[in-house]
């Protein structure tokens, strides 16, 4: 499974994932925190189940917890998978 | 909006409220998967009398203390119903009473675990896909004991008061997805469980002066999983003929 999960991949289900939570994609990039989008804990959580099902990465609570950036997100699915 | 294919979870469904509340659901356009533990044959004469009503049913053996069976009835219910479970009343219940000075650890836990844990394990489960879908009903049923002290079921009291504060915590958690999670709290109603008890004068202290019925229930837990109870969310709806006023 790690060698077709690529950033790019996982970037695009992020941001896809992000825009259906009502953030504005005109501020997405791996540098924007979870915050300023205002993404909130419901939607980590969403976002976490979004991963599993499309990479089979398991992400529990405290994993999510300490991502503040779109960029954290992505990096912990990619070295996840 | 429920979708048209929506399928809703009745655990604890063969038989009194449950089995009411499947019978009601299916009435109102649900496919209802109930669940069952102890009695195959009132599963599946719940089954046949929504069958024969028109609506769609199944019945999925699960035992609400197996967290292991619960992911697996959750999805047994959509597969089995062609639809996505949007719909979980929470009704299976036990009762073991006893003064508490006298509750041993084992009537203690099968209460909790049945009666709590077993509903947080389902609502967990199913929200996910309530979440994704933007839509989902969750109804607890509660009781009148816990909002109200009864001598002899501090257990159940506990249990039940429990997922009272379970259902309003969660329910605010949710509520920006479409989603819903409400209790009933039933008072005395007409049913095996409460074979027994509704004797010295426990008919006398509710003020309509008479024990209640599954159907009464049922009623209000259909309303609570329709469309029109959207922005209802968080609440207890006491169905005890004043008993709690």
């Amino acid at each position: 499974m790690s060698t077709t999960v690529t950033s790019e991949r996982v970037e695009q289900v992020v941001y896809k994932a992000l825009e259906s939570f009502g953030a504005d994609p005109a501020e997405f990039s791996r540098e924007a925190t979870f915050e300023q989008l205002d993404v909130d804990s419901l939607d980590l959580a969403e976002l976490s189940q979004i991963a599993e099902e499309e990479f089979g990465v398991p992400l529990k609570g405290e994993d999510v917890k300490g991502i503040r950036t779109v960029g954290d997100a992505i990096d912990l699915i990619v070295s996840r998978a | 909006m429920r979708p048209d294919d929506a399928v809703i979870l009745v655990t604890g469904g063969s038989r009194g409220i449950g089995a009411a509340c499947a019978r009601a659901l299916a009435d109102d356009g649900w496919a209802v998967a109930l669940t069952y533990r102890t009695s195959p044959d009132g599963a599946a004469q719940t089954v046949r009398d929504i069958e024969a009503s028109g609506g769609r049913a199944t019945a999925i053996e699960l035992d609400v203390t197996d967290a292991g069976g619960i992911a697996g009835a959750v999805e047994a219910a959509g597969t089995t119903l062609g639809g996505p479970v949007l719909g979980l009343v929470n009704n299976a219940g036990v009762r073991a009473d006893d003064l508490a000075v006298s509750i041993d650890d084992d009537a203690w836990d099968v209460v909790l675990d049945t009666n709590l844990t077993g509903a947080f394990r389902l609502t967990r489960q199913a929200l996910r896909g309530m979440v994704r879908a933007r839509f989902g009903r969750v109804v607890n049923v509660a009781s009148v004991v816990g909002p109200r002290a009864n001598a002899g079921q501090a257990n159940y009291a506990a249990a039940k008061s429990g997922l009272i504060g379970f259902t309003r915590t969660a329910a605010t958690e949710v509520a920006r997805r479409g989603v819903t999670i409400n209790a009933v709290a039933p008072g005395f109603i007409n049913t095996d469980m409460t074979a027994g008890i509704l004797q010295n004068g426990a008919i006398d202290a509710i003020p309509a002066r008479r024990a209640g019925e599954p159907e009464e229930v049922a009623a209000c837990v259909r309303f609570l999983a329709s469309d029109g109870a959207g922005y209802v969310t968080g609440t207890t709806l006491f169905v005890d003929g004043g008993l709690s006023a």
